[in-house]
């Protein structure tokens, strides 16, 4: 149960388990990823903050609604496979 | 304890309802109840038979794969109910039978996303009939046949169905092909199959490095084998990602992850609806690597592999 808005909140499967510390190595992982597009993000209270360059920012509950998010305020597609963010990313 | 459904689904004509009726006539599967879409059809006394009219809810941030069927999650609460007042007679699963020409997407997505549905059932199976006579035909049979667990090539009495499971086979090597003449065909390798360990990505998988099937103008399946473990928290990310920028492409992902624990990860995941990940025990057989079937248009098996491996890559 959230405790702010009384409902029930779902988690979701990709942010399942690992608790405190499988939090910051994902939000490390989506910092690199979203950083290719121009916006930052940092986790609070189990959620995500978006934002852009612009002061703009968005709340995400899951990453199912990041993306979602990321993408109203990059205003353009992300895509994974997109050849630039994937030579960024590799190892 | 959840109820299973299954969900069988096929094109017109493709034998859907000779294959529900045939199979409820089995004495193995007793204590069924089905769920039409048309009356009449399936006429068998001792199950439970409804109708339900179609109506939609499409969720404000969803697309078409991803809405809910509210009147199959309002029958399903139903019958629950009702068997739970003792008002019909015992039921231990559920078949719910879709028309030809639907996307069956919506109605795994009612089963696993519905709050008030999803912990009173779980989906067994989709299964899929597809003709033998005509094989695949057009983009709602095509899309049945890829996010399929159990493929039944129907009318075998009437056409040699080799050509078509071979056809399947590309399309969908996720899936149990099986065969049935004038209806009849195993019951025991459709129904009840949460309970069996997962083996057909592995019994199907003998390839090691990325092979793309194309089918049907652009649809084909990539099957992918990665040899070192994967980073699940960067597999989710990535899984993510993938499924929100190219989920209208992407029509099903499944599969054995390693993320290096005793037993691997069951993924599958029709579209954007992805099924809670399923932590094994134990591999199911001696090949330890992570491997992963992705069935969509257009999809570039290297493309796929480069990104995953950046993302989960360890």
């Amino acid at each position: 149960m959230c405790a702010l808005c009384g409902v029930l909140r779902n988690e979701h499967w990709a942010d399942e388990g690992g608790g405190r510390r499988a939090r910051v190595i994902r939000t490390a992982l989506l910092e690199r990823v979203l950083a290719r597009f121009g916006l930052g993000v940092r986790e609070w209270a189990g959620q995500y903050v978006v934002s852009d360059g612009k002061g703009r920012s968005e709340v995400a509950d899951d990453l199912a609604s990041l993306w979602a998010a990321a993408e109203r305020l990059a205003g353009r597609p992300l895509d994974p496979l997109d050849a630039g963010l994937v030579e960024a990313l590799a190892p | 304890m959840t109820t299973p459904v299954s969900i069988v689904t096929g094109y017109l004509g493709s034998g859907k309802t000779t294959l529900i009726a045939e199979l409820l006539a089995h004495p193995a599967l007793g204590e069924t109840a089905v769920i039409v879409n048309e009356l009449g059809e399936v006429g068998i006394d001792h199950h439970i038979v409804s109708k339900i009219d179609e109506r939609t809810v499409l969720l404000a941030s969803g697309c078409l794969c991803c809405t809910l069927r509210g009147d199959l999650a309002d029958e399903l609460r139903a019958l629950l109910d009702r068997r739970d007042a003792g008002e019909v007679p015992p039921f231990r699963r559920v078949v719910v039978e879709t028309t030809g020409l639907a996307d069956p997407t919506p109605i795994v997505s009612t089963l696993v996303n519905e709050p008030l549905l999803r912990h009173h059932v779980s989906l067994d199976a989709v299964i899929a009939t597809v003709d033998a006579m005509h094989g695949l035909r057009g983009p709602e049979s095509l899309k049945q046949a890829a996010i399929a667990d159990v493929l039944v090539v129907t009318k075998t009495d009437l056409a040699d169905g080799a050509p078509v499971v071979a056809e399947l086979n590309r399309l969908n090597p996720t899936a149990e092909v099986v065969e049935a003449s004038n209806g009849v065909t195993e019951a025991s390798r459709l129904f009840d199959r949460a309970s069996r360990a997962p083996d057909v990505v592995a019994a199907r998988d003998d390839q090691s490095q990325a092979e793309v099937h194309v089918h049907d103008g652009d649809v084909g399946a990539a099957v992918l084998a990665f040899d070192e473990p994967l980073d699940w928290l960067g597999l989710g990310v990535w899984l993510t990602m993938l499924l929100h920028a190219r989920g209208e492409d992407v029509l099903r992902v499944k599969g054995f992850v390693d993320v290096g624990a005793d037993g691997p990860l069951l993924l599958n995941a029709v579209q954007h609806v992805v099924h809670p990940p399923l932590h094994l025990d134990a591999w199911p057989d001696d090949d330890r690597r992570s491997r992963l079937v992705f069935i969509g248009r257009g999809l570039d098996a290297e493309a796929l592999r480069a990104s995953l491996m950046a993302f989960a890559g360890r």
